[in-house]
């Protein structure tokens, strides 16, 4: 099965990519733009989906620091 | 003192380490991939970049064969210094608190920084002079020290906070200044500045040295 795990900052963590992003828009123009965060996306095909909430926060995400959600894609086609 | 330095893919500062270590002992070399630890007194995380820093400082290292030793040999109360990368793979392993987040300056710095030792009574502190600051020098760009409001109030009371940064020099936005830590046990010690490298008067500073001259003091039972 396809799965996608999505790995963010937890709010309150300062996160310097997603201000230089947010610093970085008014120069291109756009200038309604706050609160840029920057996460991670991690695709992968997995036998036993159940084991994905153990290897999120044991290796694809820090818990101290990162959120993460776990997102199965039955019916999307195979890489 | 027999001291094991840990050697992964993308380590950098292991031969600086050994340099260190060589000033208050004999010296091994470690492979990654070694689970024997060959009966060191004392372990040395070095600096670099494990496993290319994929996913997140530490992140994968931590699950090396050696770690597992090292694990072992902290939880049954062996010395295990990390410097830079390997203070963040301490934080991957759970063997310290807390977590080393990108910098707030959001850039990779190289300064020379001038460390306030909050506690000099530790396996690693007790050769400095109370009251001096170390001059030695961080390099990284992953060093913001971060725990929650509860962990970091406990770690200040428990003598858990070994070092700080001046707070003019928190370049990376440390919380509360934390430049190093050790566990609640006391044998095990996280910094992100890099004392390896001031151990010879040519390189500007000899203060580092003070570091490796404890964790001797530790091993021959100063502090056991």
């Amino acid at each position: 099965m396809r799965a996608r795990v999505l790995v963010r900052p937890k709010q309150g963590i300062l996160d310097p990519q997603g201000v230089a992003v947010e610093r970085a828009l008014p120069a291109l123009g756009f200038k309604g733009v706050s609160e840029v965060r920057i996460g991670r996306l991690i695709e992968l095909e997995i036998d036993d989906p159940s084991e994905l909430e153990s290897i999120s926060s044991r290796l694809l995400a820090n818990p101290l620091i990162e959120d993460f959600e776990i997102e199965l894609l039955d019916d999307a086609p195979a890489a | 003192m027999k001291t094991g330095i840990l050697r992964f893919p993308g380590s950098c500062d292991e031969l600086d380490a050994q340099l260190a270590a060589q000033m208050v002992g004999e010296t091994v070399m470690l492979w990654h991939g070694d689970r024997d630890l060959q009966d060191v007194d004392a372990v040395i995380v070095p600096g670099g970049f494990s496993y290319g820093d994929y996913l997140r400082a530490g992140a994968i290292a931590r699950f090396s064969p050696v770690m597992e030793s090292v694990i072992e040999f902290a939880r049954d109360g062996g010395l295990v210094l990390g410097i830079c990368n390997g203070f963040q793979v301490l934080c991957e392993a759970g063997l310290l608190p807390g977590a080393l987040l990108p910098n707030a300056n959001r850039r990779f710095t190289f300064r020379q920084v001038e460390l306030e030792v909050v506690e000099g009574d530790t396996k690693f502190t007790s050769a400095c002079p109370p009251g001096e600051l170390l001059s030695i020098p961080a390099k990284h760009g992953s060093g913001r020290f971060y725990a929650d409001e509860a962990t970091l109030d406990q770690l200040e009371a428990g003598g858990q906070v070994v070092v700080r940064y001046r707070p003019e020099q928190n370049f990376n936005g440390s919380l509360r200044d934390i430049a190093g830590v050790r566990n609640a046990a006391g044998n095990v010690f996280g910094l992100m500045p890099h004392p390896e490298h001031a151990v010879d008067a040519l390189t500007g500073s000899t203060d580092g040295l003070r570091i490796f001259e404890s964790m001797r003091s530790a091993t021959q039972g100063a502090y056991a």
